[in-house]
């Protein structure tokens, strides 16, 4: 029902090219784990390598504490979600629900039922006899969905999902990727180059870069405490002022040597950590907050983004003492 | 202008379709032969013909080689263009080509190969030694219909299918052909049509049996007859059939 996945110094190459270069990852069993990169990380290269569609050049891949090398995709306890939901057009949805099943020698009467359960558990109850072109994108996803757990894998892998939906309805499915994750308790393992995507549904997000992992943690920790600088810009806008021996371009500065990241809305003019006197070049309001560009008395040239609040309406021109809340201090 | 354009598009139906038409005209002449003058409608020489028990062998064999042979060759296409698509092999461009090569070739070349490879390795001939040349001819064509169809749309559902723990022969008949029905089924109709009004290769593989074409032309020794007119009406009936078939059950489906 559920299995985890141990990746133990997995590379591939790609002719001269390393698409992944050593990478260990362990992820529990009933885990949701968020694959984030941009393309060209190698986060869908790990997929596929989970899922028996490429061989790794090196190192091994447990499911459940079983070596997978050499086993086909087809006799892997693993099912995949793809990005163009890959349904079978020429099949009633019921019948692609029951295509897994068919291929286990479930009889029709049982694979038929199962395939209800399915439909309904993504909200689709009652359509089996309709055909994958009477639905729309985010209705064809969940069909997909429903197919893959069809046959109760151990783990289950997305490979951007939700990547050809529109935001409204991405933002939607996520919410019910996460709850019927909970439901069926599956491991899931899902690629996306979306970091909100991200933040919404991981219990723990895995950054890639560059083949590598840049960084792991559950959401909060990737955000706010990110243990190198890729994940620090990748998870968001950072403000990044570098500090040697105590002495930044703002002055002294009381923290260790490296680069100072604090993201736009850990700025205020009440922060811990005083940044000092800057001057607002620039505002635009965001619905949510105001987003300004100040910059510095000490150092003009240097430009800071930060998010005030709703209310805040400084003028342009204005001086405002600001500090940071919260911030990092990453090697260089 | 526009006077002019009706005009010449008269006169390019005419020219196609004036032979057709005079052919069956002279096929209901009451009359011993089919030229003018045209001396009065009768249906004799079809009840004629559809009595002469060697014509309707001869028609049952064409039948018989058309569709084996085209089943054959749609077969063989079909996996030689979904291997072609699917799998990078070292020069996948020279076997494409080796295998689209049959379709420049005449098809007395091909006939008189063939001829030589059956006598040299003592095959006798028969229907299927015609229907073996049908399936030369046949092939390039299902191969280049079905190859030219197959997107990545295909690719995608497969591998789908594969992830969903179908072996590849299951995928193949329950994923790849299925969504290829149209495709496949164009092929295989325009492969029949050919197959059926083939002549060369057909006369000189065959012997005893012979399939239709060379039955006509056996005919056509003895003398013109009102009788030929009618056997090259039926066939050309039978091919009109299959073309109107394939454009309302198939193209019109793909679009």
């Amino acid at each position: 029902m559920t299995a985890g996945v141990s990746i133990r110094s997995v590379s591939q190459r790609y002719g001269s090219a390393l698409a992944l270069d050593a990478v260990d990852l362990e992820i529990a069993a009933g885990e949701f784990v968020v694959l984030l990169g941009p393309s060209g990380c190698g986060k869908t290269t790990l997929l596929n390598i989970i899922g028996g569609f490429a061989e790794p050049t090196a190192g091994v891949v447990l499911i459940g504490g079983r070596d997978m090398a050499g086993v086909a995709a087809k006799d892997r306890p693993t099912t995949t979600v793809f990005q163009d939901y890959a349904l079978f057009p020429h099949m009633t949805l019921a019948e692609n629900v029951g295509f897994g099943l068919r291929m286990r020698g479930v009889a029709k009467a049982a694979r038929d039922a199962k395939a209800d359960e399915m439909l309904a558990l993504v909200g689709l109850e009652g359509r089996g006899a309709r055909r994958p072109h009477e639905l729309s994108g985010g209705q064809r996803q969940r069909v997909a969905l429903a197919r893959a757990l069809a046959v109760e894998p151990d783990v289950l892998l997305l490979d951007e999902p939700l990547g050809a939906l529109d935001l409204k309805l991405r933002r939607a499915m996520q919410d019910e990727l996460k709850a019927i994750q909970r439901r069926v308790g599956t491991t899931f393992v899902h690629v996306t180059h979306d970091q909100e995507e991200a933040m919404a549904i991981a219990d723990r997000i895995v950054v890639m870069n560059g083949g590598k992992i840049a960084d792991i943690g559950p959401p909060r920790d990737v955000y706010l405490r990110p243990k190198s600088l890729f994940s620090a810009g990748f998870m968001g806008e950072v403000n990044k002022i570098a500090v040697s021996a105590g002495q930044s371009a703002l002055g002294p500065l009381a923290v260790p040597d490296g680069v100072l990241c604090v993201r736009p809305e850990a700025i205020s003019e009440g922060g811990a950590l005083r940044i000092g006197p800057c001057r607002v070049e620039e505002t635009t309001f965001f619905g949510t907050y105001l987003r300004a560009h100040v910059s510095p008395l000490a150092e003009p040239d240097l430009r800071l983004v930060v998010h005030l609040a709703q209310g805040a309406a400084p003028e342009v021109g204005a001086v405002m003492d600001l500090g940071a809340q919260d911030f990092v201090v990453l090697e260089a | 202008m526009r006077v002019l354009s009706w005009v010449y598009l008269a006169l390019a139906y005419a020219f196609v379709f004036l032979p057709v038409a005079v052919l069956v005209a002279f096929s209901f002449q009451d009359g011993r032969l089919p030229v003018p003058p045209f001396q009065g409608v009768t249906l004799d020489w079809y009840a004629k013909v559809l009595g002469d028990r060697d014509l309707m062998a001869a028609l049952a064999n064409s039948a018989l080689v058309a569709v084996v042979s085209s089943l054959i060759a749609l077969v063989l296409g079909f996996l030689a263009a979904h291997a072609l698509a699917r799998v990078r092999l070292p020069g996948s461009v020279l076997l494409r080509g080796v295998l689209i090569a049959p379709m420049t070739v005449s098809y007395l070349i091909i006939a008189l190969g063939l001829l030589t490879l059956f006598n040299q390795t003592g095959v006798r001939l028969s229907l299927w030694t015609a229907a073996v040349g049908h399936v030369v001819i046949n092939l390039p064509l299902c191969f280049a219909i079905t190859y030219a169809a197959m997107g990545d749309h295909q690719k995608n559902a497969e591998r789908a299918a594969r992830d969903l723990g179908a072996p590849e022969w299951k995928v193949l008949v329950l994923v790849s052909a299925p969504m290829l029905a149209a495709p496949l089924a164009a092929a295989f109709f325009l492969s029949v049509t050919f197959s059926w009004d083939e002549f060369i290769i057909a006369f000189l593989l065959t012997r005893f049996d012979v399939t239709l074409p060379v039955e006509i032309w056996s005919m056509l020794r003895s003398g013109l007859s009102p009788a030929t007119n009618a056997v090259g009406s039926l066939v050309f009936l039978v091919s009109v059939t299959l073309v109107v078939v394939l454009e309302v059950f198939v193209f019109r489906r793909v679009k």
